[in-house]
């Protein structure tokens, strides 16, 4: 009993710490994103709060928090209010499985990448809950989009997911970074390096789910959920304070997963760049952070560059493109796998 | 002992729920109300150490099924005061599958308690110290791949006439072509002329 009350205890108190680890990250991420968006743009961003305006995620914080919360007359209010809270939640729960070192994760689950996909493929309510109780057009029109959008990128992120599976041989994030430890540049001879990693073998796949996870998770070019110039501000036109904030929350959340995802996937986690003395003397939280900010970073060069796709363009690239090239790329990887006799046992 | 504590929770949930889907009022309500019900289901899937099933009820059915659910419910202009009205109609053949559903969970659980080692003769994949996605896969691949094979035929057979029965080729439809796009250059896209000047063009 006393057994059980300890472990539950050391599981709320490691979940806690994340949520708290995650939060802080995601408040300097969007600080990142703010200013790597403005000097694309010649801007100077935000520099007003703290040093290099570097508290400006904390001083919206307050402000969100401190506003009063409208919910509409004509809403549903009971669902209006969950849909934030559901976003918010979900986006967080997606961080339990992920595994940031060595051992460092609260949940060390068998189908860790499964439940990833199931979490992901959980966040569309969110949107499609706060669009319909908001009781207003273009919320309504935005729910729609966003449900025909994340189940069409969804289609390809299962794809690209079976072609990592097969590399690795397992459904866990931990044995998957521990696959890319040994690969293409040790069968040269070489040792293990960034040559392992499977973002070279599996190039292409790396490309479709970098753009996937940019559909999945609304981010521009194909933010057309809230596409200001069409829907106004999409389903969060309702909403203010504190949901609102829990809508953001959750959006910038589920991107820093996705970043963490592709990390795991292609650019071998924890690993060093090249498993040599010096480089290997760094944490591998270190390296792991270097790699989800790098990738963040180029979520931001996007959104930064790239002019927002018009949604038949959305819907020709998820099911003519990338759904054929992904299926097509599992038959080859999986044909040689099998005929070089790589099958991980 | 915590397990104890949460199979009672979720399945206290799960029936609540799945209570509520057929009380509630709106109709968005009461898919929501089922997507909580799928929920707590995997959750039980969970506690019988089945997490792939659990992972796969998550992503098929509430990832994807409800969703587009939920989209066809949501765009329904329905009429609640017409809804009620037909209620007693449907009263008997309700009541006829509700009961047939009753029997046959009767004569499944109450085989299960009779003869407990039916359930060894049934073809269950035997759970060593692999996991049980490997278990599945090994059964479905080697046994039964021929059903495999054969209900993924029939959902695509499905999904073909679905597409087939629904759509209407417009005639004077202007589409857009990718490829032409993407070949127009300088020498298709432009023609250049030599107009004198105070003349213009013929």
């Amino acid at each position: 009993m006393v057994e059980l009350a300890l472990f539950l205890g050391l599981i709320l108190l490691e979940s806690v710490a994340l949520i708290i680890a995650v939060l802080i990250s995601v408040a300097f991420l969007i600080y990142f994103d703010r200013k790597v968006w403005a000097a694309v743009q010649m801007r100077r961003g935000p520099n007003v709060v703290g040093p290099w305006g570097i508290l400006q995620s904390f001083a919206d914080l307050i402000k969100f928090a401190l506003k009063e919360v409208i919910i509409p007359d004509g809403a549903n209010k009971g669902v209006f209010v969950i849909a934030p809270i559901v976003t918010a939640l979900l986006a967080l729960s997606a961080w339990v499985v992920i595994p940031i070192n060595e051992g460092w994760r609260v949940a060390n689950i068998n189908v860790g990448v499964l439940y990833l996909f199931a979490i992901s493929s959980l966040m569309v309510y969110g949107t499609i809950m706060g669009g319909w109780a908001s009781n207003s057009k273009y919320p309504f029109l935005s729910a729609l989009r966003s449900a025909a959008q994340m189940v069409s990128y969804e289609v390809s992120i299962g794809f690209v997911i079976i072609t990592v599976l097969l590399c690795a041989g397992s459904l866990n994030l931990t044995d998957i970074v521990h696959a890319q430890h040994h690969g293409l540049g040790t069968k040269l001879g070489l040792p293990a390096s960034f040559l392992d990693w499977y973002f070279i073998p599996l190039f292409p796949m790396f490309v479709i789910f970098f753009i996937s996870a940019l559909a999945e998770t609304n981010r521009p070019p194909f933010d057309l959920v809230e596409a200001e110039s069409e829907l106004v501000a999409g389903f969060m036109v309702e909403y203010s304070s504190t949901p609102y904030l829990l809508f953001m929350l959750g959006e910038y959340v589920a991107i820093t997963a996705m970043c963490a995802m592709t990390s795991i996937f292609f650019l071998g986690g924890w690993l060093p760049l090249i498993d040599i003395p010096v480089l290997n003397w760094v944490p591998g939280i270190i390296w792991f952070l270097i790699k989800l900010v790098f990738v963040f970073f180029m979520f931001a060069m996007v959104k930064a560059i790239v002019p927002r796709y018009r949604y038949d363009q959305l819907m020709r690239l998820g099911w003519k493109v990338f759904l054929p090239i992904s299926l097509a790329w599992v038959v080859i990887t999986s044909g040689v796998l099998v005929y070089m006799g790589w099958l991980p046992s | 002992m915590a397990i104890t504590f949460f199979f009672y929770l979720f399945s206290l949930a799960a029936i609540a729920s799945a209570m509520l889907v057929i009380t509630a009022r709106n109709p968005v309500h009461s898919v929501l109300f089922l997507i909580l019900c799928f929920f707590n289901a995997a959750g039980l899937f969970v506690l019988l150490g089945a997490e792939f099933l659990a992972m796969i009820l998550v992503v098929v059915y509430v990832g994807a099924v409800a969703v587009l659910f939920l989209f066809v419910v949501m765009m329904l202009d329905v009429d609640f005061v017409e809804l009620r009205e037909g209620f007693l109609d449907y009263l008997p053949i309700g009541g006829v599958i509700g009961l047939i559903l009753l029997v046959e969970m009767i004569l499944l659980v109450g085989t299960w308690t009779i003869a407990p080692d039916l359930i060894a003769h049934t073809s269950t994949p035997t759970i060593g110290d692999i996991s049980n996605t490997q278990a599945i896969g090994q059964v479905l691949y080697t046994k039964y791949v021929f059903f495999f094979q054969m209900a993924g035929l029939i959902l695509l057979v499905a999904m073909i006439g679905a597409i087939v029965l629904t759509m209407r080729h417009k005639p004077n439809l202007k589409r857009q072509v990718i490829a032409d796009q993407v070949a127009r250059g300088p020498a298709t896209a432009v023609e250049i002329k030599n107009v004198k000047s105070g003349e213009g063009l013929q």
